[in-house]
């Protein structure tokens, strides 16, 4: 019988896996947006394996408004990253020193 | 039974499919790979009995979100191998801190108090389970559009900004192309427009 821990433990390993991938690809913006994608699909595991278990449909909603803000803020990221590009010609973070920080 | 090996089959997948995400040479492969992450959460979700935000991923994010992740990423002309250097150098610690991580939200899950809760069954009334008097959907609009209204429509806002930001970033006036000033168009005066010529008559042969 599937279980509430089977969703839990797969929203963890897919959490890990995305602050793994904003680790390992320090250097490509495009990648580190995609990682914040795969955390906030973690996040949306475990707001409907709960909903599921406690019989309760508030969490779905919320999964809706996580669904929502995600697709603005990576409209967002992906209108600055081709402005970047455009302006640099790169979309190394590394590369991105012209505030001298 | 049958639930179980279709969630450790979609499982899988998502699993290898999010690992792929993280370490694919080529950012067309990694949004390729993140588009079937996505439908296999999708399918997921419909096994917990998430009809409507299970087809919504599909819809939203497939269909809107990783078309535009596909577009960008093809429209900018990246070189790769810059944006690699270091992959090798971070691997320990990014395995590291991903392995903690995951460990330690291990322990938190495997401390005994969430064993054996299992998910609502086929025909639970709360979630519009298979048999019930209303469905997922119709569910979810209830509270949506009454508890909800107000942060839906916030929600609403939200969108709508990132439409504004969206194109006010990306818009570009370049010089030398020809457009139309609508607003020069509108206030215009006959005077800047109209000449009236008065000249003398010609005599008739």
């Amino acid at each position: 019988m599937l279980e509430l821990s089977h969703y839990l433990v797969l929203g963890a390993i897919l959490f890990s896996l995305g602050v793994a991938g904003i680790f390992l690809n320090r250097k490509n913006a495009l990648i580190l947006l995609m990682s914040i994608e795969l955390i906030l699909l973690a996040v949306n595991f475990n707001f409907i394996a709960f909903s599921s278990a406690l019989g309760d449909i508030h969490g779905q909603v919320f999964v809706f408004f996580i669904l929502t803000v995600a697709a603005a803020e990576s409209a967002i990221g992906l209108a600055i990253l081709v402005v970047l590009f455009r302006n640099r010609d790169t979309i190394n973070v590394g590369d991105l020193d012209s505030m001298k920080g | 039974m049958i639930e179980l090996i279709i969630f450790y089959v979609f499982a899988a997948v998502l699993i290898f499919a999010a690992t792929m995400v993280i370490t694919a040479r080529n950012p067309v492969h990694s949004a390729l790979f993140l588009v079937l992450a996505f439908f296999n959460s999708g399918v997921l979700w419909l096994l917990a009995q998430a009809e409507f935000l299970g087809i919504a991923v599909v819809l939203v994010y497939v269909g809107a979100v990783m078309v535009l992740f596909l577009f960008v990423v093809m429209m900018l002309d990246i070189n790769v191998a810059p944006l690699r250097e270091g992959f090798a150098r971070y691997l320990p610690v990014g395995v590291l801190v991903g392995a903690a991580m995951l460990l330690e939200m291990l322990l938190v899950l495997g401390s005994g108090e969430l064993s054996a809760v299992g998910l609502a069954g086929g025909a639970s009334e709360a979630l519009g389970g298979v048999g019930t008097a209303q469905s997922n959907t119709a569910l979810i609009g209830n509270v949506l559009y009454t508890i909800y209204v107000y942060p839906f429509e916030v929600a609403a806002v939200v969108l709508m900004l990132a439409i504004i930001a969206a194109i006010m970033l990306t818009l570009r006036r370049r010089s030398g192309t020809k457009h139309q000033d609508i607003a020069k168009q509108v206030h215009t005066r006959k005077a800047e427009r109209l000449r009236v010529v008065r000249m003398n008559p010609e005599k008739r042969d």
